[in-house]
Order: C-alpha cells, then sequence, then structure tokens
C-alpha cells in the first residue's frame, strides 16, 4: 500500500443511496473525508446518519453510488468483489459491535481465521496468533470458546483477529459499544496502544463521547456531510 | 486442508441436529445396500446367464414336457455343441412343504459340463456316476439340513410319483460349490435314468432343454433352426437365449427392479430433503458469520466451498457407514438361503453408492451454498446493527 501525501484514505464526492422498495434513501450526498496515516480517528453521529455505511465504503465492503474512494493510492471503488476481497484481507481490519466471534472456534482459533487465507504454514501462523494474543493481553485464554469469555476479553479477541495479519487500517464499528464503562475503557486503551505503538491508522465509530475523546480527531456526520463541529 | 477443520467445527455447532442428519443419511445408504443386493439376487439368474446357452421348452407351457429323445437330435443341429435336460421334481422333505428346495433329475456327465460354474471333486463325481440312487446338493442345501455325504435322503414328489407308491430314496454322494457367485448353491440334482426307471408315468419325458451354442452370434439363428426341427410334432419347442428366458421369469416376479428403483427414489428424495434443509437453516443461522469471513477477506467462490464441503462431509460420513453396514450384513451370507440363495453386494453398487452420497451431498448443499456466497456483507452485518 503506497501512501500519497501521508493521506492513507481520501474520500471524495461520494454520494451513497439506497433502494428501500420504492424510495430512495440518500445517505450520503457529496461528502469528502481525508484520514492521514498514524490517525485515530473518531466519527460520530446520531444513530441512522450514515456512519456504519461510511465506514463500509472505506472498508470494501460496499461500493459509493458515485465519487471515488481511495485507500493507500487504491482506488478501492474501480475493484471487482474478488478484488476487493483480496484487498481487505491484505490492508483492513475490522472490529465489530457484538465482536462477530465464530462461537463453535475457540479464542486461538477465531484469531487465526484471517491467516486461513495467507500461503502461512501451521506453525507461522501458530505463532502470529500467539503474537495477536499477547498484544491484547489475552495469553492465558487462548483455549476458551467465545462463551466462556466476558464482553470485554471477547472483543480484545475481536481486535486481535483484526491485527493478526497486520493490517494498515483498522475500522471499528462502534466497538465498546456493547461493554461496561470498565471494559470499554480497556478496549479504547487497547486501540490507543495501537495507534501509537504499532502505527496503525484507526476509524472508529462511535456515539460516546468518552470514546472520541480517546481519539486524535474527531469528526461528524449529519445530514450526509462530515463537519469538525458537532451538530445542533 | 486447513478449511477441513472449520468444516468440521461448523458441524459440531449443532451437534443434535448433525448426528439426526447423519443417521437420516446412513439408514438411507443401509437400505440402499441391501436393496441392491436384493435386486442382485432377484436378477442373478439373468445375470448368470450365459451368453452361450438357450433354453428349449415347450412351445405351449413351461410344465409340459418334452421327449429324452430331442437331446441327440438337438446335438445334431448345426452349431449346436451340447444339450442337456432338467425336470422339475418338487421333492418334499419329511412330508414338511415348507422344506422346499428344487430338486431335478439330470444327465451328469452334460450337465456339469453345460454348467462349468458348478464345482464338483473329481471322485465325487465318480461316485455319483457308480451309485443309481446318488445325488449331489449344494452348500447351502447341506447346511440347512445339516446333511452330510452318505446321508440316505428320503423324497416325495406330488408331480412325479414312484412305483409301488414309496418315497424316491436318494444317497448324497457329493456337495456342488458355485463359482464367482454364479449358479445356486441350494440344489438337489440326481440320475435321470433312476428316475425314469423309478416313475409311474411319464417315461421317456424331461422338462426343458439347455442347449450349448459354438458361437454366441448365431445364438438366434441356432433357436429357430431347433424350433424348425421340431415343428409339427406333437412336441414343438420354444427357444431363447437363457437371459432371456431368465429376464422373463424375473418380469413374471413384479419387475422387482424397478419396485426397488422406486422405493429407493423415495427414500433418496426424502433424505434430499432433511439433508438440504438441515443445510439451509445452518446458512440462515449464521448469516452474520458467513458475513464477518467475507470482511475478512473470505472469498464468494471459497464461502460457497465450505458450505458445500459441510454437506458433503455430512453426506459421504453417513453414506459411507451405511454402505459399510450394508457390506457388513450381506457378506454374512442370505438371511433366506431358501429364497434368494445368491446373496451379496457386488461392488459396482459400491461404487454406485459413494457416487450417491456424493451427489446428495452436492445437491442437498447447493442452494444454500449458493445464498452464503451471494450474501452481500453490509446487509449480512447490518441484521445485528
Ligand atoms: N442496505 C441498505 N438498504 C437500505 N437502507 C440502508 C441500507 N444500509 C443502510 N441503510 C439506511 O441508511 C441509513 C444509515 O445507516 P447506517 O449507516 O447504518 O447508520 P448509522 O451507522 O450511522 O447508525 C439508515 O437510514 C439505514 O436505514
Ligand atoms: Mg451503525
Amino acid at each position: 500500500m503506497s501512501e500519497s501525501n501521508g493521506v492513507l484514505v481520501r474520500v471524495e464526492n461520494v454520494e451513497k443511496n439506497f433502494q428501500r422498495g420504492s424510495e430512495k434513501v440518500h445517505v450520503l450526498s457529496g461528502l469528502n473525508l481525508e484520514v492521514p496515516d498514524g490517525t485515530f480517528l473518531a466519527l460520530m453521529g446520531p444513530s441512522g446518519s450514515g456512519k456504519s455505511t461510511l465506514l463500509n465504503l472505506i472498508g470494501g465492503l460496499d461500493r459509493p453510488t458515485t465519487g471515488s474512494v481511495e485507500v493507500g493510492g487504491d482506488r478501492i471503488d474501480k475493484l471487482s468483489g474478488r478484488q476487493l476481497a483480496a484487498w481487505r484481507a491484505r490492508h483492513i481490519g475490522f472490529i465489530f459491535q457484538f465482536y462477530n466471534l465464530l462461537p463453535v472456534l475457540t479464542a486461538e482459533r477465531n484469531v487465526e481465521l484471517p491467516l486461513l487465507l495467507t500461503h502461512l504454514s501451521k506453525s507461522e501462523r501458530r505463532k502470529h496468533v500467539e503474537t495477536a494474543l499477547d498484544v491484547v493481553g489475552l495469553s492465558h485464554r487462548t483455549r476458551h470458546y467465545p462463551r466462556q469469555l466476558s464482553g470485554g476479553e471477547q472483543q480484545r479477541v475481536g481486535i486481535a483477529r483484526a491485527i493478526v495479519t497486520d493490517p494498515t487500517l483498522l475500522l471499528c464499528d462502534e466497538p465498546t459499544g456493547d461493554l461496561d464503562r470498565k471494559s470499554g475503557d480497556d478496549i479504547l486503551e487497547l486501540l490507543q496502544a495501537l495507534n501509537r505503538d504499532h502505527g496503525k491508522t484507526i476509524v472508529m465509530v462511535t456515539h460516546d463521547p468518552h470514546a472520541s475523546a480517546r481519539a486524535s480527531h474527531t469528526v461528524y456526520l449529519d445530514k450526509g456531510q462530515l463537519s469538525l463541529e458537532p451538530p445542533e | 486442508m486447513k478449511f477441513l477443520s472449520l468444516v468440521w467445527s461448523n458441524l459440531k455447532r449443532k451437534k443434535t441436529r448433525t448426528a439426526l442428519t447423519l443417521l437420516s443419511v446412513f439408514v438411507a445408504f443401509v437400505l440402499f445396500g441391501l436393496l441392491c443386493a436384493i435386486k442382485e439376487a432377484f436378477t442373478a439368474g439373468v445375470t448368470m446367464a450365459g451368453a452361450d446357452r438357450l433354453i428349449s421348452r415347450h412351445k405351449v407351457s413351461l410344465i409340459m414336457t418334452l421327449p429324452v429323445t430331442y437331446g441327440p437330435r438337438m446335438e445334431a443341429i448345426d452349431g449346436v455343441d451340447l444339450a442337456t435336460h432338467w425336470t422339475w421334481f418338487n421333492g418334499i422333505y419329511q412330508d414338511e412343504p415348507k422344506n422346499f428346495f428344487g430338486s431335478f433329475p439330470v444327465e451328469p456327465i452334460s450337465f456339469l459340463e453345460m454348467y462349468p460354474e458348478y464345482t464338483l471333486p473329481e471322485d465325487q463325481l465318480k461316485a455319483w456316476l457308480n451309485t443309481r440312487t446318488g445325488a449331489v446338493v449344494g452348500t447351502t442345501l447341506v447346511e440347512r439340513f445339516q446333511w452330510k455325504i452318505g446321508d440316505r435322503i428320503p423324497l416325495k414328489s406330488p408331480i412325479w410319483p414312484r412305483e409301488g407308491d414309496e418315497a424316491w430314496e436318494f444317497d448324497i454322494v457329493g456337495i456342488y460349490g458355485t463359482t464367482e457367485n454364479r449358479g445356486d448353491p441350494s440344489g438337489f440334482f440326481f440320475r435321470y435314468d433312476y428316475f425314469d426307471e423309478g416313475r409311474v408315468n411319464g417315461k421317456g419325458e424331461v422338462g426343458w432343454y439347455m442347449v450349448r451354442v459354438a458361437d454366441p452370434d448365431r445364438a438366434d439363428e441356432i433357436a429357430a433352426a431347433i424350433d424348425a426341427e421340431f415343428a409339427n410334432s406333437p412336441y414343438e419347442t420354444k427357444t431363447e437365449p437363457e437371459g432371456a428366458f431368465a429376464q422373463g421369469f424375473v418380469q413374471q416376479m413384479g419387475n422387482i427392479g424397478a419396485m426397488l428403483v422406486a422405493i429407493l427414489s423415495a427414500v433418496f428424495f426424502t433424505i434430499l430433503l432433511v439433508a438440504g434443509n438441515t443445510m439451509a437453516q445452518s446458512v440462515r443461522e449464521r448469516t452474520e458469520e458467513l458475513g464477518v469471513l467475507k470482511a475478512m477477506g473470505f472469498s464468494n467462490g471459497l464461502v460457497l466451498s465450505l458450505v458445500l464441503a459441510e454437506s458433503c462431509v455430512i453426506a459421504l460420513l453417513g453414506g459411507l457407514a451405511g454402505l459399510g453396514v450394508a457390506w457388513a450384513i450381506t457378506a454374512g451370507g442370505s438371511p433366506v438361503p431358501d429364497m434368494l440363495p445368491v446373496f451379496f453386494l457386488p461392488k459396482p453398487y459400491l461404487v454406485i453408492g459413494v457416487g450417491l452420497a456424493l451427489g446428495l451431498g452436492l445437491i442437498a448443499g447447493i442452494f444454500p451454498a449458493i445464498q452464503a456466497m451471494r450474501l452481500q456483507v453490509a446487509d449480512a452485518l447490518r441484521r445485528n446493527a
């Protein structure tokens, strides 16, 4: 991934509409965003304002109706579905509100999942998994199933899974939305450390001011547009 | 290979459901194996039939007899190698109609020459030729009644009373075997000369002839020549290839084959619904998980393969276990040797069975797999938002 002028994510004139029955829903209208490399960006806004939609566009899970999305110099809105899948595997780590771990797999096998798409050998995969679980502070619970872990611990597994392939960009959709204050704070601290010590660029959707306070920058999404000021 | 353990873990998600699906696939394939063995047993006569053998019987009915003098006349016809005769004796053992088995007076030398699949040790053949009352008996029949060489067996025949109104008495002088699952190992054969001399009526008559031709390609032509030879006599013949005769016999039995195919089709259709429903449910429950895999970079094709692999693993596990058990059951021999003397599961059916299992897995999995493949990540993940 080659960065252009230190900007990792560049969203230009993006419009995103959804068709809901006969009705057209305009979610993003002419939106622009630049995320410099190494940023920890918080994306705030009222429920239904399109935060997840924007995050999906940046992560290559969806394509804009019009406009361009460039990540690390790649015009990802131009990639085919198959190319996008391969691109995501290499460059993006997703972290979800409800952790979205596979209940049938242990923590370590959940973390291993993205590595199955690489050419790494079994022992190499194990080493990467150990490292990732170590970074999130879960080395002692590797053989546990998700249901045997607390919410905070499950989210740590989710983060380990997101960073195990060493992606440049972490995309988090309300990562603390389902956690109590204490666990939420721990997760935010972990994200900060990943940003600060491991150089990960992070875009985090949240509507918790407490969470956004941990980020280096905050932008607000309202009525399809971004602003640096919270909406009235 | 690394994905196989993922497939395996998914199967363990709902253990009861997976076990029940496995069980129904298993039962279906046990049934498949057993029905194939039964079908094979019924059609054994057809596949056993030699291509070079004709059967020649009375034109009007199989139960009407032909003169014993026809044998040499048939052998004199161009292209005929050998002729030997059979007669339906219907021997009853110990006055008990349940003790039924096929019993026939035959001419030992030409009979054994006609049927190389019947094997009789040299010394036992000698004993048969030296003993007027001698009989040779198949292995399963010997087992059934615990007979041994030297035993004297009295039989009564409702068709062929013996002079003096006595039971026919036979001395077992030999036990014949059959090779390569051909031939009926439950027969009772004795000498025609002893029979002909002792019977009250019908002297000089036999039931039907088996005729061997030198060149199977000319079989039809020779059959016609035989029938022409005896046309316009009181005993006209109808001659046809042994296979056609056996086939006709099987058709009379109610077209067993078609019936079994119908049963199996119903069974497999049901199993297809069961397995298909299992897979559909399992994919539906996992929408978010599949979405997460795709977000991680699992391609649509890979997701399709994972679902198909799951379905195929269930079908193959259940199928192979079922076929294995069916094979083990049939390897134990026929449960009803007097009704179905030939009872085994031929290898081609095992291959077909494995193919069926694979097909079942693919068809049951294909729609859920396509559904999983088409899943849009954003939609799949929005479900819980
Ligand atoms: N696939 C979709 N089809 C139809 N409408 C959608 C779809 N995805 C999102 N929307 C709509 O777009 C708007 C923004 O959704 P979302 O990005 O999830 O908001 P947020 O994450 O800010 O709460 C909502 O009104 C939502 O109903
Ligand atoms: Mg959202």
